[in-house]
C-alpha cells in the first residue's frame, strides 16, 4: 500500500497572506486604479469602490479561500468535490489562467527592458536620437515625444497594424526568457521556495512606493496633481459607469475566479482563520491602490506642471525672437498683458506669429488621462527623466514594477500547478520540477507572439478579453455553486469546523444575495456593451502621424477573440455534460453486469 | 574731403549691412539665459570682440590673412540681443565676401567663437548658419546587455542550484526507503506502524481532521 505523501504546507501563516497580497496587489493596483478615480469624480469615486468591496470583494475573497482551504486541492479538484459536475469550473479557470500567464509575463519582459537601459546617462528616452545626417532628430521622434518614441519605436518596434506581423524582435524575446526562467526560480519547488519569494515581492513594492511617495510630494507642481484627483466630482456619482467601473475593478484587482486563491488557501492549515485573512488582503489591496494613486497624482501633477512651463517657456522664447525684446522682458506672469501689448503695436507680425502660439494650459496637461503600458512605462518614464539623479529612480520604479508583476505571476502559476501536481495520473510520473518547467517552456514559446512587431495588439486583444467575461462567469458559477448546490448550511458547518465559529449573517447574504446580482448586472453590462458597440476597433500606432489611430480588427483577429472568450466560457458547461455521460455510461456497465 | 569719405563709408556700411543683405547673417544672443547672475552685458567691447572672432574665423578658413577687424560690419543691434553682420572684401571695392564662404569658416571654428563668449550652439545662434548635433556617446557593447548578462547568468546558476539539490534529496530519500525496506525484510525494524502507516507521518499538523467527530454537535441529545 502506497504512502499517502502528505500536502505541503506554508511555513507559517503570514507566508499566506504575503502571497495573497503578492498576488493580489499587481500592475492593475499602480497603471488601472489612479485612471478610474481621475475618469469617474476623483474624490468622490472612493464611495462606489468601497461599497463595492465590502458588498463584492471581500464575500468572494473569503468563498475562495475557504473552499480551498477545506477543499484542500486546487480549482478542478476542489470543485468536483462540492458537484462532480463541476469539474469544468476549475478547467475553466486553469484555461483562464493559462491565457493570463501567456501574456502577462511580457510586461515582465517590458520592465526587464526598461530596467536595464536605466543604467545609463543621460536614460536613453530622455533625448531624441539624431538623425542619419545628424543635422536633427529624428523625424518620428520630433513627431512625438522622446519617452513615446522610446516606446513605440526602441522597444515595441511596433508595426502599424495588426495585419503587417513583422518578425520577432530578438531583444524581447531575451528578455521575456529572462521573465520565465525568473518565474521557473520562483515556483521550482512549490511552496518551499514560492514562500521564501513572496517576502520580498510582497513588501518591496511598499518600500518604494513609499520612497517615491517623499520623492513625488516634494516634486515641483505635485500638489496640483493631487488637488485635481482629490477635489470630488460627485455628480459622476449618478453615472452608472462609476458604479461598474469600481465593480468590475474590485473584481479584477483581488484576481478572483482564476483558481490562484484557492490553490494558495489549499496549501493552508485547516485551522486557518481564512476570514481574517480574507479581510486583512482585501483591506491592504484597497489601500495600496489609493496609496499609489497619491503616488502616481503627485507624478502626474509634476510632469504636467513641468510641460506647462516648458509650452510658456516656448511661447517667450518664440515671442522674444520675433519681436527681438529683451531676455527676462517677458515672464510667465506679464506674458498674457505681454501678448495683447504686443497684437496691439505690431499686428501684422503677431498675425503670421499666432498660429504657432499654443495656449497652455495646466487643466489639459492633468485631463490627459492614461492607464495600462501608456502609463507605466511612458507617462511615469517622462516623469522620471526630469527628476534628479533619474537613473536611481528609474531603477526603482521598474524593480518595484518587476516585483508586482512577478508576485501575480507566481499566483497565476500556482492556478496551472496546483491542479496538474494535485492529479495523480500527471504527478505520480513526473515530480513537480518537470512540470513548471514544461508549463514555463509551452507559454514562453507562445509568448515570443507578443513579442513581434505587431506583438503589442495581439496583447492588448489577450489583455482585453482573454479574462473579462469569462472570470465573471466562472465566478457566478461559483457562487451559486457553493451556496445552493453544497448548500450554504453545510458551507457554514465546514467554516465551523475549520475556524470555530459559523459565518455570520452579513456574510451569508452577501454571498446567496447580493454578490451573484452584482455579477450578474456586470455580465449583463458587458454583454450589451460589446454589442452595441458593434464591431472592435484598436489604437494602432501611426507611425507617419506620431500618434495612435483607430483601426477595426480584421476578421481572424475577431476569431481569436471568441476562441478565448469560448475556450474558458465552454468548459463550464462541457464539464457538466462529460460527467454526466460518465455516470450515464457507467450506470449502465453496472445494469449489464 | 574727410567729411566726405565718413560719409561714404558710412554710406557704403548701411547698403552692405541691413537686414536680409545678401551675404549678411543675423546673429541671435541669449547672454542671460546661459549665464543667469554671472550674465555680461553687451556692450562696444563685445562687439569688438565678435568682430574680432569673425576675422579670426575667416583668417583661419582662407588661411589668406587679409581680413581686418574692419572688414566686419554690424548693424541693427537690438536689445534681445541680435544683431547682423556681414564681411567685406578688402582686395574688392565695396563687395561682400560670398555667404558660403563665411559660413564655412564660421562652422569651422564654432567651438572657439562659442567658447570665447561663454555660450553654447543653442544660445549663441547663427540663424541660417545650422550645427551638426553631437552624436551621443555609445559604448562598444550596449550596457543593457551586460546587465541582462549578470542577471541572467544569476539566474540561471539559482535554477540549476535548486534542480541539483531536489535531485540529490530525492537520491537520499529514495535510499533511505530501500534501507528501511531491507530491513522490514530482516525484522528489525523499529518504527512503530499503525494500519501500515508509520506513526511519524501521522504528524497533526498535516493531517485531516475529521468533520464527522468533531462538527456533528446536533447528533446528541443535550442534556
Amino acid at each position: 500500500e502506497a504512502m499517502e505523501k502528505s500536502r505541503p504546507l506554508w511555513d507559517n501563516p503570514l507566508q499566506f497572506v504575503f502571497a495573497c497580497i503578492s498576488y493580489a496587489v499587481g500592475l492593475g493596483n499602480v497603471w488601472r486604479f489612479p485612471y478610474l478615480c481621475q475618469m469617474y469624480g476623483g474624490g468622490g469615486f472612493l464611495i462606489p469602490y468601497f461599497i463595492m468591496l465590502i458588498a463584492e470583494g471581500m464575500p468572494l475573497l473569503y468563498l475562495e479561500l475557504a473552499v480551498g482551504q477545506r477543499m484542500r486541492q486546487g480549482s478542478i479538484g476542489a470543485w468536483k468535490i462540492i458537484s462532480p459536475y463541476l469539474c469544468g469550473v476549475g478547467v475553466a479557470s486553469v484555461v483562464v489562467s493559462f491565457f493570463l500567464s501567456m501574456y502577462y509575463n511580457v510586461i515582465n519582459a517590458w520592465a526587464f527592458w526598461y530596467l536595464f537601459h536605466s543604467f545609463q546617462d543621460p536614460l536613453p528616452w530622455a533625448t531624441c536620437p539624431l538623425n542619419s545626417n545628424r543635422t536633427g532628430y529624428e523625424e518620428e521622434c520630433e513627431k512625438t515625444s522622446s519617452t513615446q518614441y522610446f516606446w513605440y519605436r526602441k522597444t515595441l518596434n511596433i508595426s502599424p497594424s495588426l495585419e503587417a506581423s513583422g518578425s520577432v524582435q530578438w531583444e524581447q524575446a531575451l528578455c521575456l526568457v529572462l521573465a520565465w526562467l525568473v518565474v521557473y526560480l520562483c515556483i521550482l519547488r512549490g511552496t518551499a521556495s514560492t514562500g521564501k519569494v513572496v517576502y520580498v515581492t510582497a513588501s518591496l513594492p511598499y518600500c518604494v512606493l513609499i520612497i517615491y511617495l517623499i520623492r513625488g510630494l516634494t516634486l515641483h507642481g505635485a500638489v496640483n496633481g493631487l488637488v485635481y484627483m482629490f477635489t470630488p466630482k460627485l455628480e459622476q456619482l449618478s453615472n452608472p459607469k462609476t458604479w461598474i467601473s469600481a465593480a468590475t475593478q474590485i473584481f479584477f484587482s483581488l484576481g478572483l475566479g482564476f483558481g490562484s486563491l484557492i490553490a494558495f488557501a489549499s496549501y493552508n492549515e485547516p485551522s486557518n482563520n481564512c476570514e481574517r485573512h480574507a479581510i486583512i488582503v482585501s483591506l491592504i489591496n484597497s489601500t495600496t491602490s489609493i496609496f499609489a494613486s497619491i503616488v502616481t497624482f503627485s507624478i502626474y501633477g509634476f510632469k504636467a506642471t513641468f510641460n506647462y512651463e516648458s509650452c510658456i517657456n516656448k511661447v517667450i522664447l518664440l515671442l522674444m525672437n520675433a519681436f527681438d525684446l529683451e531676455e527676462g522682458s517677458l515672464t510667465a506672469d506679464n506674458l498674457n498683458e505681454m501678448k495683447d501689448y504686443l497684437m496691439a503695436t505690431h499686428p501684422q507680425e503677431y498675425a503670421q506669429l499666432s498660429p504657432q502660439l499654443k495656449n497652455c494650459s495646466l487643466e489639459a496637461e492633468l485631463d490627459t488621462a492614461v492607464q495600462g503600458t501608456g502609463l507605466a512605462f511612458i507617462v511615469y518614464s517622462e516623469a522620471i527623466k526630469n527628476m534628479e539623479v533619474p537613473q536611481l529612480y528609474s531603477v526603482l520604479y521598474f524593480f518595484m514594477l518587476l516585483m508586482l508583476g512577478i508576485g501575480s505571476m507566481l499566483g497565476n502559476t500556482a492556478a496551472i500547478l496546483t491542479p496538474l501536481t494535485d492529479s495523480k495520473v500527471i504527478a505520480a510520473h513526473f515530480p513537480k520540477e518537470v512540470i513548471a518547467g514544461v508549463v514555463c517552456f509551452i507559454n514562453c514559446v507562445i509568448g515570443l507572439i507578443f513579442t513581434m512587431e505587431a506583438g503589442n495588439y495581439w496583447f492588448d486583444i489577450f489583455n482585453d478579453y482573454a479574462a473579462t467575461l469569462s472570470l465573471l462567469l466562472i465566478v457566478l458559477v461559483e457562487t451559486i455553486a457553493v451556496c445552493y448546490i453544497y448548500g450554504i448550511r453545510r458551507f457554514e458547518k465546514d467554516l465551523q469546523t475549520m475556524i470555530g465559529r459559523k459565518p455570520n449573517w452579513y456574510w451569508k447574504i452577501m454571498w446567496a444575495f447580493a454578490s451573484p446580482l452584482l455579477i450578474i448586472s456586470l455580465f449583463i453590462f458587458y454583454l450589451t456593451d460589446y454589442i452595441l458597440t458593434g464591431t472592435l476597433q484598436y489604437q494602432a500606432w501611426d507611425a507617419t502621424q506620431g500618434q495612435l489611430v483607430t483601426k477595426d480588427y480584421p476578421g481572424y483577429a475577431l476569431a481569436v477573440i471568441g476562441l478565448l472568450v469560448a475556450a474558458s466560457a465552454l468548459c463550464i458547461p462541457l464539464g457538466a455534460l462529460v460527467t454526466l455521460i460518465r455516470k450515464r455510461l457507467k450506470r449502465e456497465t453496472v445494469s449489464t453486469v | 574731403v574727410l567729411l566726405l569719405t565718413l560719409s561714404l563709408a558710412a554710406i557704403a556700411h548701411a547698403e552692405l549691412c541691413k537686414p536680409d543683405a545678401q551675404n549678411a547673417f543675423k546673429v541671435r544672443l541669449s547672454i542671460k539665459t546661459a549665464l543667469g547672475d554671472n550674465a555680461y552685458a553687451w556692450d562696444a567691447n563685445e562687439e569688438y570682440l565678435f568682430k574680432a572672432m569673425v576675422a579670426f574665423a575667416m583668417r583661419r578658413y582662407s588661411s589668406k590673412s587679409t581680413t581686418q577687424i574692419s572688414n566686419v560690419l554690424l548693424c541693427n543691434v537690438t536689445d534681445r540681443v541680435s544683431f547682423w553682420f556681414v564681411v567685406t572684401d578688402s582686395s574688392k571695392n565695396v563687395t561682400t565676401v560670398p555667404g558660403s564662404e563665411v559660413e564655412a569658416a564660421i562652422r569651422m571654428n564654432r567651438n572657439r567663437i562659442n567658447s570665447a563668449f561663454l555660450l553654447s550652439d543653442q544660445t549663441l545662434q547663427f540663424l541660417k548658419i545650422t550645427s551638426t548635433l553631437s552624436p551621443p556617446v555609445e559604448p562598444s557593447t550596449p550596457v543593457w546587455l551586460i546587465v541582462f548578462g549578470v542577471v541572467l547568468c544569476l539566474i540561471v546558476a539559482g535554477i540549476a542550484f535548486l534542480v541539483v539539490a531536489g535531485i540529490q534529496q530525492r537520491k537520499k530519500k529514495n535510499k533511505g526507503s530501500t534501507e528501511r525496506e531491507n530491513l522490514e525484510e530482516k525484522g528489525e525494524v523499529t518504527v512503530t506502524v499503525e494500519n501500515g502507516i508509520p506513526c511519524e507521518t501521522l504528524d497533526l499538523k498535516a493531517g485531516h481532521i475529521n468533520g464527522v467527530f468533531a462538527a456533528d454537535d446536533e447528533r446528541f441529545t443535550s442534556l
